[in-house]
């Protein structure tokens, strides 16, 4: 192909040739093309299929707002669906397929639905597909399905990487057309902070698109003298390519950059597409106004397309859809339209103008008062048949119509908080409303004003009014002399006569029947009308298609197109992507990943981790001729029994507590009391919510008169600080305390078993006494270790075994590790993990979060005595209705299981032998369990009716989702040593 | 008239001429036994077996707008029975079962879809908290099935198997949940309530109750004062703010909660997927948009709209679960008012004003739940005693310690 | 949205975590008689105003205030913002 409708000028660089392919052809084109005005230049007109009938459509449009050519662009990994072809920026290699036709584009198989329309109509699927009842899942559902969607997915994943982030400015300016430049000229001058945004890669909007002077200069020349002035601001930043897709709340603007995708692939390490979070003191939208068209039958042929569009493609791209044309219009911006195709010499046959008192722009045939009644042609325009103003009936040939119904001011952002539009008669369209986002004010055509210098002006007054409200002065600029024709126009929607379907919405295949219908059927709210019709629900979110509807069901109902309302403009303003949005937080990078000191000394011993929220702790460690996790396991849970084992346990929350009012701070915190813990001693606590249920158990150690240390679960260490806070701050700001949170200060590690005491006294410095009668169950101490280094020791035991923890100072804790490893040899000292620390819990009873899971109370636990009725406390009131204690609620149980092969499944539920296997007779659950090996046997902790009262009772442990059941025996949850006498050894 | 695929070819061959109004647009009668205000689903819902099953004539639905334009139609269609707790797995349940038959009661076609609700999970903890799960269904009569590692890949090979932060361990699949065409049931209830003689009044906001001796007796509304001898409220998202006028204070308060379209795809994504750890649930229309939300904003809000850290936070949820969607482009984005209970299941109960009834705190659960709450809603309208799939939903279980707390949370709405 | 925090200035609310109205607070105290009652309004009533809220929001990824924060729920604004530990202390003063 040899560009055979390419056209002379244009902003587009002829020195350079950019090799192409579309459905696999090889086309050529030039930088500064897009997609579409390269294929046009080649004669291509054909460019998609529609949604549900599959008719051949071309390009409609020169802007983001296309709903008819779609394409696949690039392939592989990289393919990205639905891509418009109208602002893909042309690049040597670009592959580009066309979408949803199969086996090729210009003959699909599902074009049969064409046939089909008259029973393919609005809503036709709520009527129908109901029997027989199973058909709609095994039969029909797939149909539909198989021709849902346009697009596909490559289903590989995005390849490319993505950024985020922040920008902040005085003035955010949303796009680079007269209005918005007119804005960034007089900002910048003023000293502004500015961001001027636009979607395009070459900044001028329609200045681009038309051959107006200003002061008589071709507008690109004076386009590009401002960008230079601007370029040259360092207070300015122009960002080409970034589209602002949302209006958020407090200035906040969603902004996407498509850095890369101008390139064949993003270079090393270059994000394919940035998103921007633009925080703007004010902010101005200048985004223009979208053409529309006019519904006649079979408006959708190839080679329809908005008058404006055709204009810019002969214009800036030097294209055109066919080298004789036609225009139809209800205002002079067709006939605009007809005299620039013309001086480019491309032969305009007709301009069919519904206004009997249209003028000629130019030399060309007008046909004033008249309409097009048809178009014909099927993979593309051939034809069109004229209703002429004296009721006679005329055919022009021609390859390509310009239609322009009129100019919908763009206000999509500035209704994205909910503002509601208002009708101006003048243009025939909707204006921005009166409550447009905080900040947001509009400019140019965005706000109506269709003529080049009403444009240059709004935007450089609306730039001073919104910098003067945040004091910075500006002076509005005298604009370049430009037209400033009125604008005239008579409002028209629809044809109304001839055969066949008129299309409002193009991709979606709603046509004006289908408005029609809906409001035959009820369906008149402009909601309803959506809904029911899928009107304005395409890629173009109804840029192209919500107007003529609107007129349309206004006509049927006899109300204003303003009465009739419009429906609610939501971000995006374009569609944007996910993997943009997601930007760097995907894969194992999703979320950051935190690390114990001793992580790299599990590491270098093979321990397998587990993660604990955002933590990673060692799970077990294997040795060697282990091929079994269990083998670890109870390796380890024995050697904590038998002799001594160490685990981190650095991921604790520790929360250090100062202050003459601590004590009596714990006290309200805690449902037990605190307030006479002796120096020196430490005591387990139970913390709960307001509501009464068990939020988080620990222990606080009093290191001294005014000082504490709590720890809390893993889990639990920041929402339990968050509420620490809460209660100092909110409801004891009297009090003298002050809280820190120091988990990640201090490494600490549980020391349990027997041997525990004899290995910490080889590392303890020798002054302090660590002996049974120095240093009982419960006490804790600030101390020093080999040698001076600070530490905090504590005797307290999770397995049940003589047991302390010992922190040091984080940066000490790999240090500790090994030191504890290489003086524990003698004892065998060895470390465990996760899962050995779960079977020594259970073994001993101490409920964790399985226990502790947010529906607890502490009645349930066995615990109601623990809460003190002697002093208020958080939760303490409401731990004590009825529902949280009576006898007949659940009580944490022990289980052991009858069938020593048998494991007792976490998640089982618990009935009563003999009682059918349903809701009914549901008595409790399994919350924790694990094979016990000093026990032998599996056990396991949970919750049942009246647990406390039915110690020996055997029950069923249902586990009907993996098709198993089994017996176990009700026990008390204390497994070993009941009286607590090993761990006061 | 009936709605089938007869109707529809002899309507296509004539021209169409013969479809009638879904339903009427009568003028509001100056008293009915029974007032629903609300038109929404559950609404909607309440007023087709208050006629149909419990065979109340005279009523009326009071819509402030036009019919299915609160949460019923903004939100991600999703039906699913795979609740843990006593007090609401019988209702969940029970609405599945309803949602079953449902096209065939309404001569509707609501395009329910039971492709399956896969929740995946990623560590021991959670396999074990989903076991708790899934066999309470089973106990409840819903279906379950605990899948390994395999078992997802299985059902979706596109999830991010090989390089994901939190791994993937196994899922909890229940294949009757699924989704329906959300819009169509807001219309298919208000068609055979319709038929069945309900008058289905829009744009007739109520601006408040008029209450005497302890007892409601009627409602002001923007087309006047309408007497009413019972009058059930449905307006969640609203609650607090309709109660009020009758002097109540709910324990609910108003969060909006985000969602998402992308742009037509062809169908990849078979059922319903959610990620265990992070927010992100998804599915995929019929017209082939992925539909998919995560948390709420998490404020207070009646605004209808969200903010970018919730849609940041979705993607990157999405992005971590299946990669493969990154080029994928989401079209819309919108929010809705929801009403979050103190513990995150709802309410269906009488009031303390005599012949005033509540139906809300649906969360963000409400649609699933559509036809199982009407029909409970109507069944104490009609019954003055609870359904029994609903006997939990009071609103004094606050004061007995009858929480329904699936999450476990406690009494924080945005928590839930 | 941006919360103005009344020492550090505008910051982004995703520095923020939300916990509810600003009622909580005014927790009852619970050795009263009818304590029982006022915790139940406490804990589990709210008056969910469309409109002008004050609500409580914790500066979890900052300098760890709790704030005060005056918010219209309909349109976003946001009015006032104070150190819940002032608002708190004027409070117990005032009673």
């Amino acid at each position: 192909m040899t560009q055979t409708n390419r056209l002379d000028g244009g902003l587009i660089d002829r020195s350079e040739t950019l090799n192409f392919t579309f459905d696999g052809k090889d086309i050529q084109g030039h930088p500064g093309d897009t997609l579409a005005s390269a294929l046009l230049a080649n004669d291509v007109r054909l460019m998609g299929r529609s949604f549900k009938y599959h008719r051949p459509r071309g390009v409609f449009s020169a802007g983001s707002e296309e709903p008819n050519a779609l394409v696949e662009l690039r392939s592989g990994a990289a393919r990205e669906p639905n891509t418009r072809a109208t602002v893909a920026e042309l690049f040597d290699g670009l592959e580009a397929t066309s979408q949803n036709r199969w086996p090729s584009l210009s003959s699909d198989v599902m074009a049969v639905n064409d046939l089909l329309s008259q029973f393919l109509t609005a809503g036709f699927y709520y009527k129908t597909f109901m029997w027989p009842k199973s058909f709609w899942e095994k039969v029909y559902e797939p149909i539909i399905r198989r021709a849902a969607g346009l697009g596909s997915l490559s289903m590989e994943p995005d390849p490319d990487a993505y950024d985020r982030g922040f920008l902040h400015c005085d003035l955010l300016v949303i796009g680079a057309g007269p209005a918005g430049l007119s804005a960034a000229l007089t900002a910048g001058r003023a000293g502004a902070e500015v961001i001027l945004a636009d979607e395009d890669f070459a900044p001028g909007g329609r200045l681009n698109a038309e051959t107006y002077a200003l002061d008589n200069e071709p507008a690109a020349d004076w386009v590009g003298t401002a960008l230079a002035e601007l370029l040259e601001m360092p207070n300015l930043r122009l960002m080409t390519r970034t589209t602002v897709f949302g209006a958020f709340d407090h200035g906040v603007y969603g902004a996407m950059e498509r850095v890369t995708d101008h390139l064949v692939s993003p270079p090393e390490g270059a994000p394919r597409q940035t998103h921007w979070k633009i925080t703007a003191q004010r902010a101005l939208h200048c985004a223009g106004a979208i053409e529309r068209g006019i519904a006649f039958a079979n408006n959708d042929r190839p080679g329809v397309m908005l008058a404006g569009a055709m204009r810019a493609y002969a214009n800036r791209w030097a294209a055109t859809a066919d080298q004789t044309v036609a225009v139809f219009t209800n205002n002079d911006d067709g006939h605009r339209t007809a005299r620039d195709l013309l001086a480019k010499g491309v032969n305009v046959a007709a301009v069919v103008d519904i206004r009997p008192d249209a003028q000629a722009m130019g030399d060309y045939p007008l046909f004033a008062g008249a309409k097009v009644l048809n178009a014909k042609g099927r993979l593309g325009l051939a034809e069109i048949e004229v209703r002429l103003a004296d009721g006679g009936q005329t055919t022009v040939s021609c390859g390509a119509l310009g239609v322009s119904g009129g100019w919908n001011p763009n206000i999509s952002l500035s209704c994205h908080h909910r503002g509601r539009p208002v009708w101006d008669d003048r243009i025939a369209a909707f204006l921005p409303g009166p409550t447009p986002p905080a900040g947001l004010k509009i400019a140019g055509a965005a706000a109506g004003e269709f003529s080049t210098h009403g444009a240059l002006k709004s935007g450089a007054a609306q730039a001073v009014a919104a910098l003067s409200e945040i004091g910075v002065s500006a002076t509005e600029p005298e604009p370049p002399r430009s037209e400033d024709a009125p604008f005239s126009i008579t409002p028209f929607w629809h044809v109304g006569e001839g055969k066949g379907r008129a299309w409002l919405d193009l991709q979606n295949d709603v046509t004006v029947k289908d408005v029609k219908l809906a409001h035959q059927e009820g369906f008149r709210s402009v909601e309803h009308l959506k809904r029911y019709t899928t009107l304005g629900m395409a890629t173009d979110q109804g840029k192209t298609s919500n107007m003529g509807a609107l007129a349309v069901m206004a006509e049927m109902t006899g109300q204003t197109i303003a009465e009739t309302g419009t429906t609610i403009f939501r971000p995006p303003y374009t569609p944007v992507a996910i993997a943009a949005l997601a930007g760097r937080a995907r894969d194992d990078a999703f979320r950051p990943v935190r690390r114990t000191p001793s992580h790299y000394w599990a590491e270098e011993q093979g321990a397998a981790f587990v993660e604990s929220g955002q933590w990673l702790r060692s799970q077990y460690f294997p040795r060697k001729g282990e091929t079994h996790w269990r083998q670890s396991v109870d390796r380890e849970a024995l050697a904590v029994r038998k002799s001594v084992g160490v685990c981190d346990v650095t991921t604790l929350g520790k929360v250090d507590v100062q202050g003459e009012d601590a004590a009596t701070f714990l006290n309200l915190v805690y449902c037990n009391g605190f307030a006479k813990l002796a120096v020196g001693k430490t005591r387990y606590g139970l913390m709960l919510r307001e509501d009464g249920i068990a939020m988080d158990d620990g222990t606080a150690a009093r290191l001294a008169e005014d000082h504490f240390v709590v720890t809390t679960t893993t889990a639990n260490a920041v929402p339990v600080y968050r509420h620490m806070e809460f209660v100092r701050q909110c409801l004891r700001p009297d009090l003298d305390v002050q809280l820190i949170s120091t988990t990640e200060a201090w490494a600490q590690y549980a020391v349990a078993g027997p041997n525990s005491r004899k290995l910490l006294q080889k590392i303890i410095d020798p002054e302090y006494d660590i002996s049974n009668e120095g240093f009982p169950f419960m006490a804790c101490a600030e101390i020093t270790i080999c040698g001076g280094l600070r530490a905090r020791l504590f005797r307290i035991s999770f397995s049940g075994e003589l047991a302390y923890e010992i922190a040091v100072p984080t940066r000490y804790g790999d240090a500790l590790m090994r030191r504890l490893m290489e003086e524990g040899r003698e004892f065998d000292v060895t470390p465990y993990g996760t899962e050995a620390l779960s079977v020594l819990r259970i073994e001993k009873g101490h409920a964790a979060g399985a226990e502790l899971n947010g529906q607890i109370s502490p009645s349930h636990l066995g615990m109601a005595r623990m809460v003190s009725t002697k002093k208020d406390s958080i939760g303490a009131v409401m731990s004590r209705r009825d529902g949280l204690c009576v006898a007949e609620s659940y009580r944490m149980i022990g289980l052991e299981a009858e069938d020593p092969d048998k494991s007792l499944p976490a998640g089982a539920h618990l009935i009563a032998e003999g009682d059918a296997i349903d809701a009914a007779h549901d008595q409790g659950w399994i919350t924790s369990a694990a094979y016990s090996p000093h026990l032998g046997k599996s056990i396991g902790l949970g919750f049942l009716k009246r647990g406390d009262a039915r110690e020996g009772e055997v029950i069923l442990v249902a586990n009907p989702l993996q098709g198993e059941s089994s017996r176990a025996r009700v026990v008390a949850p204390h497994f070993i040593d009941p009286k607590g006498e090993r761990l006061r050894a | 008239m009936n709605y089938s695929g007869f109707r529809l070819i002899k309507e296509a061959l004539t021209g169409h001429r013969g479809w009638k109004p879904a339903w009427r647009d009568p003028e509001p009668k100056s008293r009915y036994d029974i007032v629903i205000i609300g038109g929404g689903g559950h609404g909607l819902a309440t007023a087709h077996y208050l006629a149909k099953v419990f065979g109340e004539a005279n009523i009326a639905v009071l819509e402030k707008g036009w019919i299915g334009s609160g949460n019923v139609g903004r939100n991600t269609t999703i039906i699913r029975s795979n609740y843990m707790l006593d007090g609401n797995e019988p209702l969940y349940e029970f609405s599945l079962k309803l949602w079953e038959g449902l096209e065939q009661d309404l001569n509707y076609n609501a395009m329910i879809s039971q492709r399956g609700v896969l929740n995946v999970l990623h560590s021991d903890a959670q396999r074990d908290a989903f076991r708790r799960r899934g066999n309470a269904m089973i106990l409840n009569g819903a279906d379950a099935e605990l899948l390994d590692a395999k078992g997802v890949r299985d059902m979706a090979p596109f999830l991010n198997f090989d390089n994901a932060r939190f791994s993937i361990k196994g899922g909890l699949l229940h294949r009757r949940g699924g989704t329906a065409r959300h819009d169509a049931v807001a219309w298919g209830y208000a068609r055979s309530a319709d038929r069945h003689g309900v008058d289905i009044i829009q744009n007739c906001e109520v601006t408040g109750f008029r209450i005497e001796d302890g007892a409601v007796q009627g409602v002001e509304t923007a087309r006047g004062y309408i007497g009413a001898g019972k009058i059930g409220v449905a307006v969640a998202g609203n609650s607090s703010r309709v109660m009020a006028t009758a002097g109540m204070r709910l324990p609910i308060e108003s969060h909006v909660l985000q969602a998402f379209v992308s742009e037509g795809l062809k169908p990849v994504v078979p059922g319903v997927i959610t990620f265990g750890a992070g927010h992100f649930y998804v599915s995929q229309s019929d017209k082939g948009g992925l539909v998919f939300g995560g948390d709420l904003d998490g404020y207070n809000s009646y605004a209808q709209r969200g903010g970018l850290p919730v849609v940041e936070d979705v993607c990157e949820g999405g992005m971590a679960l299946m990669p493969m969607i990154g080029r994928a482009r989401i079209l819309r984005m919108w929010g809705g008012v929801v009403d979050m209970s103190m513990d995150g299941s709802p309410f269906i109960d009488r009031t303390h004003i005599d012949r005033l009834y509540f139906n809300g705190g649906w969360n963000y659960g409400g649609f699933k739940a559509t036809p199982a709450s009407g029909y409970a809603f109507a069944h104490l309208l009609a019954t003055d005693t609870p359904h029994e799939t609903a006997a939990a939903y009071r609103l004094d279980r606050f004061g007995r310690g009858a929480m329904i707390d699936e999450k476990g949370v406690g009494a924080q709405p945005n928590l839930h | 949205m941006i919360i103005t925090h009344p020492i550090l200035g505008p910051r982004d609310a995703s520095e923020f975590t939300y916990l509810g109205d600003a009622s909580l607070i005014d927790r009852p105290d619970g050795m009263n008689e009818g304590a029982a009652e006022a915790f139940l309004d406490y804990v589990y009533l709210r008056d969910n105003p469309a409109g002008e809220h004050r609500e409580l929001w914790y500066h979890e990824q900052g300098d760890r205030s709790w704030l005060v924060v005056t918010r219209d729920t309909v349109t976003h604004e946001v009015t006032k913002v104070e150190l819940a530990c002032d608002v708190a202390l004027a409070a117990r003063s005032a009673t």
